[in-house]
């Protein structure tokens, strides 16, 4: 096991260098010229040179590489030729953001997923099966800002639902409202606050009001973030879970007279659980395409949205920070996954046991 | 086609799901195929701006004038074939890594897993969205960026394909008959693992769809003056809300509709071609 830990611990960190040399090669392949956007129009030959010079865009390129991977080891990533500020400093406003959505969604999720599949394995066949697979299928086949744009239509702010039952409906975008809090000011002023804003007014602020206005402003979002992954782990947990309803030691279980309750819940859903959470591990890849997405819908202040503008304006330092960010997360999420197999399952990084 | 057609007959008569599947990708083809023939307008006639659905603009117009029911139909034709061209991509560039990795072995094998294990792992959607970036916000490249993005799963299941035919006796046989090597791959092996190239293939389909609308939706598909498909209708339509939330409706439900359709018989081939797999 030991041994198997540190193969997985190199190869991490072969990974890494793969996503520097990765994020490094980016800045060259990109169109346009570094020089020619910072001088805008005092665009000439001999100040573009010197820029070039001073940017050190004339060395051998291992020679760069190397001080790209010092950069970043000392948590310099650049500035925005956009924005002019430090890659660091934004990413520190917008990662919360899109962290907070992502892990909302998943909790969501897998919640939903594993109780929907639960419920359909159960009773193969019946209406609640028919409904759950249907819900399951239209989930991986709905598109996920058409989705966004429903739910805003029903759920939002005047819309149909909201008119209907009288009641005011969910906010339309951001992560809260700047005319009733300035909350980025207040993150931005306080010791103690981690941009996590539920987190925040929960424990920091103490709140309970704020922190209701948060959670409202992130429930569409998530909902919508989670159905894709939700759809997909109802689907995993559906197989597997009817797969373990049929062997022996479910059936003894059941002969012993234990209630089907606890048959499901203890003997079966144990046994069904290693591809469910497999299936969550991979939901991660999809959660962070789909949160591109639904951050540009919802106007949530996150990488998302950070991204899509780096790459419109072909602004190269934060689109490599993003990359390099989200591989680097990869890496570890990975890592902790396989890592916990091997605690799990016994037989995963011995001899004979698979790799 | 002999024997395609009778299988095909009875797999659809016992399998309902994959029976609504190709009923719905039969109707979005018909309407991409014939359904340019039979609208009254061109989907570059400009009539009064945001006109009500009506007997003269079935779904009415938009915020430039252009015909919604229209643009719609001629956008079912250019959906469909930028979909079919970046899941070809896919197929036929994942195929062949994935064949050649299987069959050559070795090293080779071991390495060209190593990358596609990589890509796999990378959210493929982020993955296309950097790749427009490098090549340039157009809709080639959107078409490029997904068919990349695309190939690693079919070079991983045709690997695993060939893998699996390549120890059997007829392999063997024309192995030995001193066969060259990309011969019995093409003629004896590749054919023999077509059915996982073809569920792949027809989810692929529905992947592609919503991965072009979703780059169009971000605004990294180039030019919005061109013939449209169906998500940049659905994003132009996003644009100028509330006045076209028709617009929305119609496009998403369109594209909706479609991927439903190709999942529901992907899922349906699936359990028909893969034993493993069939319904209890």
């Amino acid at each position: 096991m030991f041994a198997y830990i540190v193969r997985r611990l190199g190869l991490s960190v072969l990974l890494l260098v793969v996503a520097m040399l990765a994020t490094f090669l980016l800045h060259h392949a990109l169109p346009g010229d570094p020089a020619a956007a910072v001088l805008g129009k005092q665009y000439t030959a001999e100040s573009a040179h010197e820029i070039r010079e001073r940017l050190g865009l004339n060395d051998p390129l291992p020679e760069q590489f190397v001080r790209y991977v010092g950069d970043v080891m000392r948590g310099d990533l650049g500035r925005s030729h956009v924005s002019n500020e430090l890659v660091t400093e934004e990413l520190e406003r917008v990662l919360p953001a899109t962290i907070e959505l992502g892990v909302a969604a998943l909790i969501l999720a897998t919640i939903v997923g594993i109780g929907l599949g639960v419920l359909t394995a159960v009773r193969p066949r019946s209406w609640w099966d028919v409904a759950g697979l249907t819900a399951a299928l239209a989930g991986v086949s709905l598109p996920i800002f058409w989705l966004g744009f429903l739910a805003l239509q029903a759920f939002g702010e005047g819309g149909t639902l909201a008119t209907m039952t009288g009641l005011h409906g969910l906010p339309l975008g951001g992560r809260f409202s700047p005319a009733a809090y300035k909350l980025s000011q207040w993150v931005a002023d306080t010791p103690g606050a981690t941009g996590f804003l539920l987190f925040d007014t929960l424990f920091v602020a103490r709140d309970p009001e704020v922190f209701w206005h948060v959670a409202k402003h992130l429930l569409l979002p998530a909902v919508v973030l989670a159905s894709v992954p939700m759809a997909v782990i109802a689907r995993i947990t559906r197989a597997s879970m009817g797969e373990a309803l049929l062997q022996d030691y479910v059936r003894t279980a059941r002969a012993k007279g234990l209630p089907p309750r606890r048959v499901v819940l203890k003997h079966a859903l144990r046994n069904a659980a290693i591809p469910i959470a497999t299936s969550i591990g991979t939901q991660l890849g999809y959660l962070l395409g789909g949160a591109v997405l639904t951050e540009t819908i919802f106007q949530w202040p996150g990488m998302g949205t950070y991204v899509v503008q780096a790459i419109l304006n072909l602004d190269v330092k934060p689109l490599q920070a993003c990359v390099l960010v989200i591989a680097v997360g990869f890496v570890f999420v990975n890592l902790v996954v396989d890592v916990s197999y091997a605690f799990l399952d016994p037989r995963v990084g011995t001899p004979g046991g698979g790799s | 086609m002999n024997r395609v057609l009778p299988w095909l007959w009875a797999f659809l008569g016992h399998h309902r799901p994959a029976l609504v599947g190709t009923l719905l990708v039969v109707l979005v083809t018909l309407t991409a195929v014939i359904g340019p023939f039979a609208v009254a307008h061109s989907p570059d006639d400009v009539f009064a701006r945001f006109a009500s659905p009506g007997a003269e603009h079935r779904l009415g117009t938009d915020s430039q004038g252009y015909d919604i029911f229209t643009r719609m139909v001629f956008g079912a034709r250019t959906t469909l074939l930028i979909a079919l061209t970046a899941m070809s991509m896919s197929l036929v560039l994942g195929s062949l890594v994935g064949a050649v990795a299987g069959f050559v072995g070795g090293r080779t094998d071991l390495l060209v897993m190593r990358v596609v294990d990589v890509a796999m792992s990378f959210p493929s959607f982020l993955l296309a969205m950097v790749t427009v970036a490098v090549l340039g916000t157009e809709l080639e490249n959107v078409i490029v960026a997904v068919g990349l993005v695309g190939a690693p799963m079919f070079a991983r299941q045709v690997r695993a394909e060939v893998l699996r035919v390549v120890s059997a006796d007829f392999v063997m046989a024309a192995r030995s008959l001193g066969l060259a090597a990309p011969r019995v791959l093409f003629v004896h092996v590749l054919p023999n693992s077509l059915g996982p190239i073809i569920v792949l293939g027809t989810l692929g389909m529905g992947s592609a769809i919503l991965d072009v609308a979703g780059l169009n939706f971000l605004g990294l598909g180039g030019d919005p003056f061109r013939v449209p498909e169906w998500g940049l209708i659905l994003t132009q339509g996003w644009n100028k809300r509330p006045d076209a939330n028709l617009q929305v409706a119609v496009a998403g439900l369109a594209i909706f509709v479609t991927v439903l359709g190709f999942n529901l018989l992907g899922d349906g081939l699936k359990d028909e071609l893969d034993p493993r797999t069939r319904r209890r």
